[in-house]
């Protein structure tokens, strides 16, 4: 990202009023999240078993689903950024589907897909006895769905500006392919590995709509943060608003690990 | 013949190109493939180097046959024993010097210890000490350049290509780093083939040159019979000369072009070409009076400055290039437009055969 700095002259007021308008519309809520918040029993508020347990789902079935997303993303990424094979173009319009799609149409077609009577949950359930609705493996499955597509998108960029001499060099220097993925093209797109899996991550985290609708809101089992919150809204608001800050925080720590150390300095352009 | 030639005598097709040579590098010899751009010098590096399939033909690297669709040969790049200095190098950015230089062994399965070892012995032969633990963006381009060549170095290759070697430095650090580049490739023993569009990086470290243009070797010889009797126009724009093909009878000649010469060399008959330097030729805005046997009138077409001289183009026929000195520019008032006398002495005429590639 460049930071020129451009001759500015005063903007004009047509301009100006709703910019400012936008501006105070988008910073607003969360001035008043701040504002509002149970500062003088955030502590007790925050190590309230529901909290911590919330807390520590959250964090888990994220981190799972992020180490998920990287496991089968990356190898979906190179094979999008540089495998030539049929049905290419849809492959990448789908990965790209769940980034639009309303997240409980996504819930509700994983029920239809991975639930008891689901076109594929039947046999899981029948040979297996594996069952992933309303278990923490299904809140993993719902934040996958939604935000394995940040990675994959990320990562395919960066295979994309890789430049691919590098990979020819190593091949001249005896490296067998596999050689060249693992200590040249994994190395190089580090920082973008890196953004992708931070962006997963933070969007697992904040996910709502698939998890409540294929996993359901179990405390402690399928009761992620910002389900805590939603339910905490109609008994006790403090702890919601003690929540919120939490994810707020996380968010804002994703910001900044972002800007300041791999958006900036990692991903090719 | 050596069996540790490389020997490449081959076809490439691609949609809208072609590229058909033959040419066979002794072990310790050095050529050099001059070429315009699009001529297909890279093709044939990346060919040799397993990167890009022949269509038929074949390449023998160290005695071994890499590549024959015929009989279905065809060695991956990490399995051939090929040494690339690629244009800008591409050092590995996340790799220290001394990670670059043992790469190749590390990847033919020599130990980490091993490998080290070998790495700090070619940092060693090519004066890189004290440089074994910066990164590729710490290194001037000298340098890198010298990392590049000890990694391909480093894998014991049966054969060594270079893409460019000098391209991405400067004119200062240019000419330095030609003259040590010239000195270690003295020094290695196996196959050279250094690809370039720089006339002066082929005159200086090779002893044969081969001219590649659209595809085909148009000529190929001594560097130095190269220069002196280029065989095409670009060989001749290249390296700074005048080319006009003619019909040669009795030391008189008969340009294509219009026109005609008269030479010091009467046993040359039939098709020739006769080279001669923009400094042997004249310019007069009057008829001139001196010895000079060919004198002709020509337009000045363009006036163009390179280094201390003014080199001024003047339309025949022939048409030919005329280098002369920035007080003349001005005295003679030469501009776009200005009637000129031109005029060379007859010794000044280099005549030859047209056709086919110098002598060797």
């Amino acid at each position: 990202m460049s930071r020129r700095h451009r001759t500015t002259t005063q903007p004009p007021w047509p301009v100006a009023v709703p910019a400012v308008l936008a501006l105070l519309f988008l910073g607003l809520p969360l001035l008043a999240l701040l504002i509002r918040a149970p500062w003088g029993q955030l502590l007790s508020v925050l190590t309230s078993p529901t909290s911590l347990d919330a807390l520590r789902l959250s964090i888990i079935t994220a981190t799972a689903a992020t180490v998920l997303s990287v496991i089968v993303g990356v190898p979906l990424a190179w094979l999008l950024a540089r495998a030539i094979f049929p049905g290419r173009r849809f492959a990448r319009a789908l990965v790209t589907v769940p980034l639009v799609l309303p997240p409980v149409v996504g819930g509700i077609a994983l029920l239809l897909a991975f639930g008891r009577r689901g076109i594929v949950g039947q046999y899981l359930d029948q040979w297996f006895g594996i069952t992933l609705p309303f278990t923490t493996a299904g809140v993993v499955i719902a934040e996958a769905f939604v935000a394995m597509p940040f990675l994959i998108i990320t990562v395919e960029g960066a295979l994309r500006g890789l430049d691919g001499r590098f990979e020819d060099a190593a091949a001249t220097l005896g490296a067998s392919r596999l050689t060249v993925f693992r200590r040249i093209t994994l190395p190089l797109i580090a920082p973008s590995l890196v953004a992708g899996a931070v962006l997963t991550f933070a969007r697992a985290l904040g996910e709502f709509g698939a998890t409540i609708t294929f996993a359901g809101n179990l405390p402690g089992v399928t009761q992620t943060l910002p389900l805590a919150v939603y339910i905490g809204l109609e008994g006790d608001p403090s702890e919601a608003i003690a929540l919120s800050l939490v994810l707020l925080a996380f968010s804002i720590a994703v910001l900044v690990l972002l800007r300041d150390r791999w958006l900036r300095t990692g991903t090719p352009a | 013949m050596n069996s540790n030639a490389l020997r490449f005598n081959a076809c490439i097709e691609r949609a809208e190109f072609s590229l058909e040579a033959s040419l066979t590098v002794e072990p310790g010899e050095i050529v050099a493939v001059i070429g315009p751009n699009g001529a297909g010098k890279s093709t044939l590096l990346r060919s040799i180097s397993g990167l890009v399939p022949l269509t038929n033909g074949s390449i023998e690297i160290g005695g071994v046959t890499v590549d024959d669709p015929a009989r279905g040969i065809l060695s991956a790049p990490e399995a051939r024993r090929v040494g690339v200095v690629f244009q800008d190098y591409l050092l590995f950015p996340h790799m220290s010097v001394a990670d670059n230089i043992a790469f190749g062994p590390r990847a033919a399965g020599v130990g980490r210890r091993h490998a080290r070892e070998l790495a700090a012995d070619w940092i060693t032969r090519l004066s890189l000490t004290g440089l074994a633990d910066r990164k590729p963006s710490e290194l001037s381009g000298g340098q890198s350049q010298r990392v590049a060549l000890a990694r391909a170095l480093a894998c014991d290759p049966a054969v060594l290509l270079l893409d460019e070697p000098l391209a991405a430095l400067d004119a200062g650090t240019r000419i330095d780093v030609r003259a040590e580049l010239r000195e270690h490739l003295a020094s290695i023993g196996i196959p050279t083939l250094l690809v370039t569009h720089d006339p002066l990086d082929a005159l200086v470290l090779a002893e044969r040159i081969v001219v590649l243009e659209q595809g085909r070797i148009t000529q190929e010889g001594l560097a130095l019979d190269v220069a002196r009797r280029p065989a095409t126009t670009y060989v001749a724009r290249l390296l700074g000369l005048n080319l006009l093909p003619g019909q040669a009878d009795d030391g008189h000649v008969t340009l294509t072009a219009g026109g005609e010469l008269h030479t010091a060399q009467r046993n040359v008959s039939g098709a020739v070409l006769v080279a001669v330097r923009p400094d042997a030729i004249s310019i007069h805005t009057s008829p001139p009076s001196g010895s000079a046997r060919n004198v002709w009138r020509g337009t000045v077409e363009g006036v163009e400055p390179i280094g201390d001289r003014v080199r001024v183009t003047a339309a025949g026929p022939p048409t030919v290039m005329a280098d002369v000195t920035a007080a003349s520019v001005i005295e003679l008032q030469l501009e776009r437009g200005t009637q000129v006398w031109l005029s060379t002495k007859a010794t000044e005429l280099e005549v030859y055969p047209a056709g086919g590639t110098a002598p060797q």
